[in-house]
């Protein structure tokens, strides 16, 4: 590069000059938010964005698959599923019958599941004959469903982008409305978590083990992550698979969901974000008097288990008809840590764009791989992974992959960064914040999240500060501490044309 | 904590698909009749039904149009200023794409458009911008669609002075140096070897060229040869012909004063030479060829079915009653595709569809599933029944209601940036569409009524003509499939060379 100097400064003048515009920025989102923690412990934030008559919400629970133990997994998404089924007073045509039907089903299945599962002295028969009774009370209770009311009025009466999502930490609900129809948002969203409703559970499931084919049995890339985050962790719930293992698919009940549901939905595990046309002094008082209706609940036990310090390199190989693919991963701490900005330094160093390390290795200078990054996976709440991910180019196997990765993480460990690379991570870490910053649905999820994992939604700003305080050696501290041979697990796919199909997880 | 940099989002970008996440299936963007109250409500109480939740009057809402402006030489020029953020972003989108390509060099437009930008200018090299623009934090990017290539940026108010000019000389003097074209070569020839490790992709690919024809300039596919085939030259020639004022069309918007931007933006275009406008390509479309086309794939436990036809343009009359049509049919949760295949009977997670549409060519019209291979021939027969039942039955006045409601409540939601405004605006102007089609838009869906969905639907979905593709694992089929009819198979083991 020829006239590096003006450029180093003009960057100095670019980056104090988002330092103003961050403090202006904080200010103004200062004067449009409102937070306030109802008695029964829901905590609401309220930002004033009137640019169009519509606005956007973002519900936070704090429970996900994390959450699960052995025999439910896959639950706490099975019930996000369920949260679309209806109330008491939507969906059905007779609540106080469905009622009833609906715990003859309950009933039914608990008989069949339990012969159906004993190790000894199974009567096949009486298995067939209790799935038909259960299935018989499935029909039964099906009489008086209206199916999908709830998502047919959220989309009768404009909502867009009626969606929901579970991963390991989280469960969050979300859309965006015309702004006068903020009341019966409120109705809806606090009906769907005051009582909801298990209609259908046993379709819905099937519904969900066909998400699970799709997203991992016939999916290499699925398999792959199953099988790299199962190798990683032997003890915490982020080794187990959001959707669910295929047998815990086929055997958990709608009292099961019932009970995640009490335990987990209360009231002080939800934020509920909105942001639009809407103004806080007339917006709190509906919300309050709709989601206030959520009785209050102990908050549930943190979790106790937690992953002992690895001790040994481990190494999944999977012989597939797909392509190559090459990760790695490392043990690292929760977003609680002090050194947790540091990581998110070198998941963009490593990563951001075409200048990265990765990428000028890899992909350029190398030409062995054509997209090659590195980041944080599979959540945040927990301690997580540091992973390093690389798809070989055409002709280039997955363990080639290993050596110019290591060759990236030696550089971290014995080398400073040079000064314009870490300016610039700085730069764009606040660019990049700034752009996060121009829509309602975007913001909502932003001011959720932050609110629900920090208590404080101004973190979002703050961690740019943290960012800020990045030094070169916190780098390569982190990098020693992080990346060494027995914290490392690796998974690859190396293509095979003969060797036998893969695992489908499921029995033919 | 950084959430965007997951691995799953590594690995779509990697191979251009959809990622894996647990979340229900999408909704449909579509909003302006209030239900009108059933009954009172205390005031200050809560509601103990959805209906009896008042719906006041929407607030009103003028959104905000950009300025257009038409240089001497041709070129159309958006601006639309947004003062809440401290941004200036923009595109021009120059007429010409993968449809204007030789067949026997498919993906040269797709090569043109990465080697546009990472290959530099004449004064400096790809790599220099990159460490420019990454220093700035501000992006430029080039792409191409079948109609058009695009050039794009973002950048930091106070950097537009630095980063504007880039664009610039971009435009002006581009290098399309050859070892990124190399690059891109080695990146595109990968990607193809990668084509059929993905159910969906193959799906979409294979689908696509059985409703449009697998010769047809808007299903062909790169193969390693077409790829190998582009040189240097083609891409100089390619920026020749098609960048000129009389095929580009600017948009820009961000925290900018219009007078002054625009002065900027005159100053920097009005002396470029009119140049050629592009001759539009003829393309002609005919039915697919009817039957059941098969993928075997043995790597997989879900089969996808895909059952395509030709679609409509938007200019059709039938656009509206079609559009209704959609929504009711195969549109959100309370489709009839997404109750009854979905819901009722478990079968899929994905299901949907609808008659295509597009600007200016007919549509993909396409209903597809994902079910366990034990439920491939059930799921077939399960999408056919419900077409058979639009087609012989009659849309009920309620659903037509509820399927209306949904577009018009939620139209807001088309224009509730001045991004989308600006985005909008630029789309009409590129295809020739009249700027208030959105207007008109929602005064024809409010016409519709039931008979018009019972007649489109006769008109444009026929279960017998239509092409209906497997992707999945034959032998572990509820049904072999030839008891719908004979199976053509395909085969999509990748050519090394043409004529296969």
């Amino acid at each position: 590069m020829k006239n590096a100097s003006p450029r180093i400064l003009a960057l100095v003048l670019v980056f104090s000059a988002a330092i103003a515009l961050r403090a202006q920025d904080i200010a103004s989102f200062e004067k449009r938010i409102t937070v306030k923690k109802l008695a029964n412990g829901l905590t609401v934030v309220i930002m004033e964005r009137p640019e169009a008559p519509v606005f956007s919400f973002y519900i936070h629970v704090d429970v996900g698959s994390a959450q699960e133990v052995p025999g439910i997994t896959g639950l706490a998404h099975m019930f996000e599923h369920m949260a679309f089924k209806g109330t008491h007073e939507i969906g059905t045509r007779n609540w106080p019958a469905e009622k009833a039907a609906l715990e003859k089903v309950e009933t039914a299945y608990a008989a069949y599941l339990k012969e159906k599962l004993k190790e000894v002295g199974r009567d096949d028969k009486k298995v067939a004959q209790l799935e038909k009774a259960w299935q018989d009370a499935v029909t039964a209770a099906d009489e008086f469903v209206i199916p999908n009311q709830f998502g047919e009025i959220v989309e009768s009466q404009g909502g867009a982008g009626l969606n929901a999502s579970t991963d390991r930490d989280e469960t969050s609900y979300y859309y965006s409305f015309p702004q006068n129809r903020l009341e019966l948002w409120a109705y809806l969203e606090s009906e769907r978590f005051l009582e909801p409703v298990m209609r259908q559970f046993y379709k819905e499931r099937d519904v969900v083990f066909e998400e699970r084919r799709m997203s991992v049995d016939s999916s290499p890339q699925g398999r792959l992550l199953e099988q790299f985050l199962g190798a990683a962790y032997i003890a915490h719930p982020y080794g187990r698979p959001v959707v669910g293992w295929p047998s815990d698919l086929r055997s958990f009940s709608a009292t099961d969901a019932m009970n995640f549901f009490r335990k987990y939905y209360v009231p002080a595990n939800m934020v509920v974000a909105v942001v639009g046309d809407v103004k806080a002094s007339e917006a709190l008082p509906i919300i309050e008097r709709y989601f206030g209706r959520i009785p209050a609940r102990p908050a549930p036990e943190p979790l106790r288990t937690a992953e002992p310090p690895q001790q040994a390199l481990r190494e999944v190989v999977i012989h597939d008809h797909s392509q190559p693919l090459y990760v790695e991963g490392y043990h690292r701490p929760d977003f609680r840590d002090p050194d947790d900005a540091v990581y998110d330094v070198l998941s963009d160093l490593l990563s951001k764009g075409r200048t990265s390390r990765l990428y000028r290795s890899l992909v350029r200078d190398k030409r062995i791989a054509i997209a090659a990054q590195g980041g944080s996976f599979p959540g945040n709440k927990y301690p997580s992974l540091f992973f390093f991910f690389a798809a070989p180019a055409q002709g280039h196997t997955a363990e080639e992959m290993a050596k110019p990765i290591h060759e990236e993480i030696e550089k971290l460990k014995t080398q400073d960064v040079s000064d314009e690379e870490l300016q610039s991570i700085k730069t764009r870490a606040k660019a990049d914040l700034i752009r996060g910053l121009g829509n309602d649905q975007g913001l909502a999820v932003q001011l959720g999240e932050y609110q629900a994992l920090y208590g404080d939604w101004r973190e979002l700003f703050r961690q740019i500060d943290e960012i800020d305080k990045v030094t070169k050696a916190d780098i390569r501290r982190v990098a020693n501490k992080t990346f060494r041979e027995e914290n490392r697990t690796v998974a690859k796919i190396e293509t095979s044309e003969t060797k036998g199909a893969p695992a489908k997880g499921e029995p033919r | 904590m950084n959430r965007l940099n997951s691995l799953l989002l590594a690995l779509s970008f990697v191979l251009l698909n959809a990622a894996v996440a647990g979340s229900q299936s999408p909704a449909p963007a579509a909003t302006a009749t209030p239900s009108a109250p059933s009954a009172q409500r205390p005031s200050g109480g809560v509601a103990t039904s959805w209906q009896q939740v008042p719906i006041p009057p929407l607030h009103a809402f003028k959104p905000q149009e950009p300025r257009r402006v038409q240089l001497e030489n041709g070129m159309v020029i958006f601006l639309q200023e947004d003062h809440e953020l401290p941004l200036i972003d923009g595109a021009i989108r120059i007429r010409g794409g993968s449809l204007d390509e030789p067949a026997d060099k498919t993906g040269l437009v797709a090569l043109y458009a990465d080697v546009w930008r990472t290959g530099g200018t004449t004064s400096k090299t790809g790599d220099q911008l990159d460490d420019f623009l990454e220093a700035h934090a501000a992006r430029i990017e080039a792409a191409e669609s079948p109609d058009s290539t695009s050039l794009s940026w973002s950048a930091l108010k106070e950097n537009f002075d630095q980063v504007f000019p880039v664009v610039l000389d971009l435009l002006e003097h581009p290098e399309f140096r050859q070892d990124k074209l190399d690059l891109a070569k080695q990146q595109f020839s990968s990607l193809i070897s990668r084509r059929n490790d993905d159910m969906d992709e193959i799906t979409q690919r294979e689908s696509t060229r059985l409703a449009y024809g697998a010769n047809n300039p808007y299903a062909r596919t790169p193969e390693y040869y077409t790829i190998a085939a582009v040189a240097r030259e083609d891409l100089l020639q390619w920026h020749k012909r098609m960048v000129s004022p009389a095929n580009m069309i600017l948009g820009i918007t961000g925290d900018f004063d219009s007078a002054a931007m625009e002065q900027r933006l005159r100053q920097a275009f009005a002396g470029l030479p009119r140049g050629e406008p592009l001759v539009p390509a003829k393309i002609t479309f005919r039915d697919p060829s009817a039957g059941i086309y098969l993928v075997d794939k043995n790597d997989v436990n879900q089969s996808e079915i895909s059952m395509v036809d030709l679609g409509i343009d938007r200019r059709n009359p039938d656009y509206y009653a079609v559009e209704v049509m959609n929504e009711l049919f195969g549109g959100g949760f309370s489709s009839r595709l997404f109750v009854n295949i979905r819901t009722r009977q478990g079968l899929a997670y994905s299901v949907g569809g609808g008659v295509g549409t597009a600007f200016d060519h007919p549509g993909v019209t396409r209903f597809s599933m994902g079910t366990k291979s034990g439920s491939t021939a059930a799921g077939i027969e399960a999408l056919r029944k419900e077409m058979d039942g639009l087609i012989h039955g009659a849309v009920k006045a309620e659903e037509l209601k509820k399927a209306k409601d949904a577009i018009l409540n939620s139209f807001i939601f088309e224009f509730d940036s001045k991004e989308k405004v600006l985005a909008e605006r630029m789309r009409y102007e590129f295809y020739g569409y009249p700027p208030d089609f959105l207007e008109r838009y929602r005064a024809g869906i409010e016409k519709v009524t039931t008979a018009d969905v019972d007649r489109v639907a006769r008109k444009y979905i026929h279960p017998e003509k239509m092409a209906v593709l497997v992707v999945g694992d034959a032998k572990d089929f509820d049904r072999n499939l030839s008891t719908f009819g004979k199976v053509t198979p395909i085969d999509i083991s990748i050519p090394e060379k043409p004529g296969k």
